[in-house]
């Protein structure tokens, strides 16, 4: 099985897919001849074609637009905005519309496209190419949203989605597209070549939508974490000398709510680590699930390591970022409660 | 201080406020006729001209002259005018429920039927249109049942959206008509890509789309020209000029300094500018549009200059902001009006068959009126079923929704 990392990986899923299907096309700003700025669609014009894998202007309300128009005709596009800090005008197109089409016209008409924008920060992006926009998309009826934490995952996932018939929002953490990040910026630089989640298969296959990973058992405190988050989690988890469970939830909606509510009613703790700001954030809403399934069974209170409430500083990247600092604190108190 | 004038901000203002005469002496327009009719493979910039005119075919007198005549056959003439007839008398009847309290909210086309209704009989029945919420004449034109319609504006047990959108936002993939947003002009890049996947696929269908004057002031009407230039995507694209957003004037949409048609010149699409009010001047130029886009030639930007008669909808006064009789002074009169006095013209009709396909009109929409209200209008009769509401969220319903229905005891 050939080693991977993210970038390869994702590629590959967008090759397996315009290979099997003729209703798969991808495009985005510098998508197509260049293969995207962060290489995501390499190679893809070239052994495609260009009619299915192409540029498009500098318009993001526009892509998603022609993209939903795509899906309602029966294609099956997959739309890359280069930074989920850019998606933002295509919001009305995406929650007003995508989002929707299914719902108002009761089945007639359906969105069935991908939305893929490398998000998170970690890669001194400034507050223009470091946000995590994923609670703006959660919290929207008829949006799944996607987010990957490893290689193998992110294509599995990927194909997952394009062949799924609603429209997903595919957040993709650029911070690993090359590798996994602990969260420590001191130390070397790890890639995914000779980990086991960079082992990716070349084909065909799918990780399903929906389930979450439990990608460390424990009884003392569960960690809910996903995309470069779930990194931070394992590192924080291995240094805090705790017998922490770590979970990836891989898809924020539809969400494993069986997963999370069985880890904490056996560890009676939980801590939740996302890279968006605290207020409103998507642990907001894990948070108020593991208080409404778990209460009984808590032992302490549920405790949210975020990024602070301020936009992404660009000097200030490792006190703003939840490194394992900030979440070891978060494991010990909620151990001492 | 400098020895020269301070800025000023200039807010433009329509011409006539209420209590003015109504103005419409800026107004130029072309004689029926005059307007060149290029080849549909016309370059863009050889055709920049027909930004600024208006194409006109129908004559004061009801003769259609020039070299946009359509030269359509009498019974296709008759036809449509009964659909025209249909619209109207469709409208009437639903302004009335409302009124009545069957329903939250309604908007007629009044004035603007042939826009519709034109592009109805010059489209084929299979090509997908992406309308606003003034282009219910694409829907009557096309045969879809009046039930069907006056269900969903009434949110009753049989509406096929289940209760779901407002009155008026109708859809039918059957039918060829895009299902409805209130949010303004974001169909209208939709069409476009839906014409590249047609382009992609190598199909024969074109999109249409329609959006009115204030909307092209958002950023989709700027994306849709942009990517139906750049992809040459077989899509018409139109904009209804009724005159009025609400209560703003197309000046303040920009229409003061240049037509909308003219909008399309930057992006390299050929553009026409028509007499919104002339049945055979839309139909003209909408099959002129059409054959382009089926000839693999791209796309057109029509502007449709006409007048909303009536109030935006059933929620606004139009006496509040401009004068009262300003609709009957209409220099382009009325689209019904006009096509019937050139039936007549032609010898193929009279006052009396108009006054009889008149009161079929009517007669056809209050038995379907009765039928609909029989099964139940807003809040009251027969309701769709409440677990509908969980549904068609998600392809599959998702764990969470499907407690959120248990909850619900549905």
């Amino acid at each position: 099985m050939p080693a991977m990392n993210m970038i390869q990986a994702l590629n590959s899923a967008l090759d397996v897919m315009l290979t099997k299907d003729p209703n798969v096309l991808t495009f985005g700003e510098d998508v197509g001849y260049f293969g995207g700025v962060f290489r995501v669609t390499d190679g893809l014009q070239k052994k495609h074609g260009l009619t299915r894998c192409f540029d498009t202007p500098i318009g993001e309300g526009g892509i998603v637009a022609a993209a939903i128009g795509m899906g309602a005709y029966g294609l099956r596009p997959v739309a890359e905005i280069q930074f989920a800090d850019y998606i933002y005008p295509a919001y009305d197109q995406i929650v007003s519309e995508a989002a929707r089409l299914r719902y108002r016209s009761a089945g007639d008409f359906t969105a069935p496209i991908v939305i893929r924008t490398p998000y998170g920060g970690g890669i001194f992006g400034g507050q223009t190419h470091s946000q995590s926009p994923e609670a703006l998309f959660t919290h929207v009826a008829g949006l799944k949203t996607v987010i990957p934490s490893t290689p193998y995952d992110a294509k599995g996932l990927l194909i997952a989605a394009i062949e799924d018939d609603d429209p997903v929002i595919f957040l993709e953490p650029k911070r690993l597209y090359n590798g996994p990040f602990d969260g420590y910026p001191d130390r070397p630089v790890t890639t995914w070549a000779k980990l086991p989640a960079g082992e990716v298969p070349e084909g065909y296959y799918t990780v399903p939508l929906g389930k979450a990973s439990v990608v460390r058992e424990g009884g003392d405190v569960t960690i809910l974490a996903y995309g470069t988050m779930l990194h931070v989690a394992l590192a924080s988890a291995a240094d805090s000398g705790l017998d922490c469970e770590v979970i990836d939830l891989r898809t924020l909606v539809p969400l494993d709510i069986e997963t999370i509510v069985n880890s904490v009613k056996k560890t009676g703790r939980c801590v939740i680590v996302h890279e968006a700001t605290h207020t409103g954030g998507y642990g907001a809403e894990l948070s108020a699930l593991v208080q409404e399934n778990c209460f009984h069974h808590l032992e302490a209170p549920v405790e949210r390591v975020t990024g602070w409430d301020t936009p992404y500083p660009h000097a200030f990247e490792w006190q703003y970022f939840p490194g394992p600092a900030r979440v070891i604190a978060a494991l010990k108190r909620a151990m001492e409660a | 201080m400098k020895n020269r004038a301070r800025l000023s901000l200039r807010v433009p203002t329509p011409p006539a406020r209420p209590g003015d005469a109504p103005d419409f002496s800026s107004i130029k327009l072309e004689a029926a006729g005059e307007v060149r009719r290029p080849e549909i493979d016309a370059r863009a910039h050889d055709v920049s001209d027909l930004a600024y005119a208006l194409i006109r075919v129908l004559d004061d007198k009801g003769r259609a002259v020039g070299p946009w005549n359509p030269k359509l056959d009498a019974e296709t003439l008759r036809r449509a005018l009964r659909a025209m007839l249909l619209t109207r008398a469709y409208d009437d009847r639903m302004y009335r429920a409302q009124r009545q309290g069957k329903t939250s909210f309604y908007m007629k086309c009044t004035g603007e039927e042939a826009v519709a209704i034109a592009a109805s009989f010059a489209l084929e029945r299979d090509d997908m249109c992406f309308p606003s919420y003034r282009q219910q004449g694409l829907l009557i034109a096309r045969g879809y049942p009046l039930l069907e319609m006056m269900n969903q504006v009434y949110s009753n047990a049989h509406d096929p959206l289940k209760g779901r959108q407002l009155p008026i936002m109708y859809s039918s993939k059957a039918y060829g008509f895009f299902t409805i947003s209130g949010n303004l002009g974001t169909q209208f890049p939709q069409a476009v890509g839906w014409a590249m996947a047609s382009a992609y696929k190598g199909d024969d269908r074109i999109a249409a789309s329609w959006i009115g004057d204030g909307t092209t002031a958002e950023g989709d009407f700027h994306h849709a020209l942009n990517f139906a230039s750049v992809y040459r995507a077989p899509v018409i694209l139109n904009v209804v000029n009724n005159q009025w957003a609400i209560s703003s004037f197309a000046g303040i949409a920009g229409g003061n300094e240049s037509t909308f048609a003219s909008r399309g010149i930057g992006y390299g699409l050929p553009a026409l500018r028509v007499d919104g009010n002339d049945f055979l001047a839309v139909y003209a130029a909408t099959a002129w549009a059409a054959e382009r886009a089926r000839s693999n030639l791209g796309a057109t930007l029509i502007e449709h200059y006409t007048y909303r008669v009536e109030g935006h909808s059933t929620s606004d006064d139009p006496s509040r902001y401009r004068p009262i009789d300003e609709a009957k002074l209409w220099p382009l009169g009325d689209p019904v009006e006009r096509l019937k006095d050139h039936l007549i013209a032609l010898g193929e009709w009279s006052e009396d068959r108009q006054q009889e396909a008149h009161r079929e009109a009517v007669e056809q929409v209050k038995a379907a009126n009765k039928e609909a209200e029989a099964i139940g209008t807003l809040g009251h009769g027969e309701l769709p079923s409440l677990k509908t509401m969980f549904e068609d969220v998600f392809k599959d319903m998702p764990e969470h929704l499907r407690r959120q229905r248990q909850q619900m005891g549905v």
